[in-house]
């Protein structure tokens, strides 16, 4: 298991260093929200989609238990063989099991934001079974040793530069060329050697129906099903929360998806898998990994609606300017930020800070989960079970001290503007945070309370 | 012991809310036209191009004109199907695969595809380059109307394809032709 190195502050800190690169970021996930907010806006009917959608989660989790029941039947009768793992220590020995039991020594896996939640591949590795990512931006990460900062856009934090120097180094294209349609053909003449030679593939899932007991996978590149359908082994890895009650219900999520993520009206492949093709085998494993846990949590279950697009990320103002990496778990973000002190919160005690509670996320989530709400909420779970730092819990009671009584706010005031004005190296150093990449504003002379009573008398 | 499915089942449903009814998905159709105009318009943003046709008998030759350089090419439509009994492994060299479409959908560019259209599953996405042969009649305004026509499987895979391959992941630079088709051409009858 990945733990915790360094905090959030200090993790965009580093990313920061760069400053050409931190403006480049965050334009270019604020052109992904623009695109997101032009196939939203030529939708009239966008507002009672995305109510719809939280609607039909809200749904799903009061009847989790029962839909899950239904899943399992249906795909157990399509012929698909079930799984279930407590946790992600579980979910990697199950797949290395059926891995082990097919020889399989190499195989292909399409995107999962939960085998990277559950760590799977340093798992596989260990037990001589290496992976190949297959999405073109996992695989970059994965060729550069390094986890996805995004989960729609793995490696939207490199620029195509030192994807060339990757390529070149791993892949053999010329030294020096760093255009993208070269650098795309090359990857796909790459993958598709291994996407032929892999006997087992292993993908995510983005909505099992309980109706039909069938799983649907969106890709714009196609990895998943020349996965899927090459291999002899399919293995389809689920957080228990993915399931919606009936097929209907794709209409609406599958008409939010893409639009929310990337500003795309669907994804290029909605693959809708029911049964395996006869002879070939198709494993469903469902995932609880603290989900059941975070069901019970009245403040945040409704995290568990999330549909995975990334619109939160690409609209906060904090993910833009700190990067991906800087959030240390596998979902970045805002969302991310919420779901992972569910997980730990000593280890993620710092993310639901990393915010400014703007509440840009909630506004752009597509199924409406209160996202800054429950980070607020986050906050004082925390600093309650005694997570936070020493130094915040201090300066917390020194500022609710000051703030409950009049006279102390009065008093501590007049000092403070007294100070700025008489030295003001106090506040203008290295150690004020506040004062980094920004100038202090000049201390006023009075505080608004004298100038009201000032201008009360004059009246 | 109790076993991993009994204990995240009891959990479950130790801890979830008090359920709330299903919504009424009326009203979310909006007014999106169900013609041939909308929907092309959407697939060329795609990246695909769409072709009206009077019978599927002009296609081998839109095909040569557009597509010069074909040396295998293989239609699920008609013709010489031993490939469907072959290793799919051996479609690799298949430079276009012309299949059928249950339905279009003018919102995305959308064309509704099964294993009935498609006999081995690995086809549409194998194959350098795909045609998908849609009826004029059959296109529908939006994903609603999609899975109303469709209703519950009757295959055991579908898929919902929506113009060529593609990836944005180096720089956000769109390239068509990532791991599946690298076009999509759609001939409308």
């Amino acid at each position: 298991m990945n733990r915790q190195t360094a905090d959030h502050a200090t993790l965009a800190d580093k990313f920061n260093e760069n400053e050409p690169r931190v403006n480049w970021h965050d334009e270019t996930l604020w052109w992904v929200r623009a695109k997101r907010d032009k196939q939203a806006w030529s939708i009239p009917e966008w507002e009672q989609l995305r109510e719809a959608a939280s609607q039909i989660k809200l749904n799903v989790l009061g009847n989790l238990h029962g839909y899950l029941l239904q899943f399992e039947q249906q795909a157990r009768q399509n012929g698909a063989i079930i799984h279930w793992a407590a946790d992600a220590a579980e979910h990697n020995e199950i797949v290395t099991a059926i891995l082990k039991q097919h020889g399989v020594k190499r195989m292909v896996k399409s995107k999962s934001m939960l085998t990277e939640e559950c760590h799977l591949n340093p798992h596989l590795q260990a037990n001589g079974i290496e992976v190949i990512d297959t999405d073109l931006g996992e695989r970059i990460v994965q060729l550069a040793d390094e986890p996805p900062s995004h989960i729609v856009l793995p490696c939207i934090h490199k620029k195509k530069e030192e994807i060339g120097e990757l390529f070149h180094e791993h892949l053999g294209t010329p030294a020096g060329n760093a255009d993208p349609q070269l650098l795309t053909a090359a990857a796909r003449a790459h993958l598709r050697k291994e996407f032929l030679a892999s006997r087992a593939a292993i993908t995510g899932v983005n909505f099992a129906v309980a109706e039909t007991g069938e799983m649907v996978v969106c890709t714009n590149e196609g990895n998943a099903d020349m996965g899927a359908h090459l291999a002899d082994v399919h293995i389809a890895c689920m957080g228990i929360e993915k399931i919606i009650p009936q097929r209907k219900h794709l209409g609406v999520f599958l008409r939010l998806l893409a639009r929310s993520a990337t500003g795309q009206p669907i994804t290029t492949y909605s693959s809708h898998f029911r049964t395996p093709v006869p002879g070939k085998e198709l494993h469903i494993v469902l995932v609880d990994n603290g989900r059941s846990r975070q069901l019970g949590r009245e403040d945040f279950r409704n995290s568990l609606k999330c549909i995975r697009c990334g619109a939160c990320m690409n609209t906060c103002p904090v993910y833009r300017r700190s990067g991906g990496h800087s959030y240390h778990t596998a979902v970045a973000g805002p969302i991310g930020a919420i779901l992972a002190p569910n997980l730990d919160m000593k280890d993620y005690a710092d993310l639901p800070f990393a915010s400014t509670l703007c509440g840009s996320c909630s506004n752009v989530c597509p199924v409406k989960i209160d996202i800054h709400q429950q980070l607020y909420k986050w906050r004082q779970v925390l600093v309650k079970e005694g997570h936070t730092t020493a130094g915040k819990t201090a300066g917390m009671k020194m500022m609710s001290a000051v703030l409950s009584k009049p006279g102390t706010f009065k008093r501590a005031g007049k000092m403070g503007r007294w100070v700025m004005r008489a030295f003001p190296g106090m506040v203008n150093n290295r150690l004020n945070p506040w004062y980094k990449q920004r100038d202090m504003p000049a201390p006023p002379k009075q505080s608004f309370a004298e100038w009201y009573a000032a201008n009360e008398e004059k009246k | 012991m109790m076993s991993s499915r009994d204990k995240i089942l009891s959990a479950v449903k130790m801890n979830q809310p008090e359920q709330v009814a299903l919504p009424s998905l009326d009203g979310l159709r909006g007014a999106m036209p169900a013609t041939l105009d909308a929907y092309r318009k959407v697939l060329e943003s795609l990246g695909g191009s769409l072709f009206e046709i009077s019978d599927e008998k002009e296609i081998p030759a839109l095909l040569a004109q557009h597509y010069p350089e074909m040396k295998r090419v293989i239609a699920a439509t008609s013709g010489e199907r031993s490939w469907i009994h072959e290793d799919p492994h051996m479609l690799e060299d298949v430079d276009m695969a012309v299949i059928r479409g249950q339905w279009a959908v003018a919102e995305n560019g959308a064309v509704w595809v099964t294993e009935e259209e498609a006999p081995v599953r690995v086809l549409p996405f194998i194959c350098q380059h795909l045609a998908i042969v849609i009826s004029r009649e059959r296109i529908l305004a939006t994903m609603h109307d999609a899975y109303e026509k469709i209703g519950l499987p009757l295959t055991g895979f579908g898929v919902f394809i929506a113009g060529p391959s593609k990836t944005a992941d180096i720089e956000q630079s769109l390239v068509l032709g990532a791991h599946g088709a690298k076009s999509l051409v759609v001939f409308a009858l």
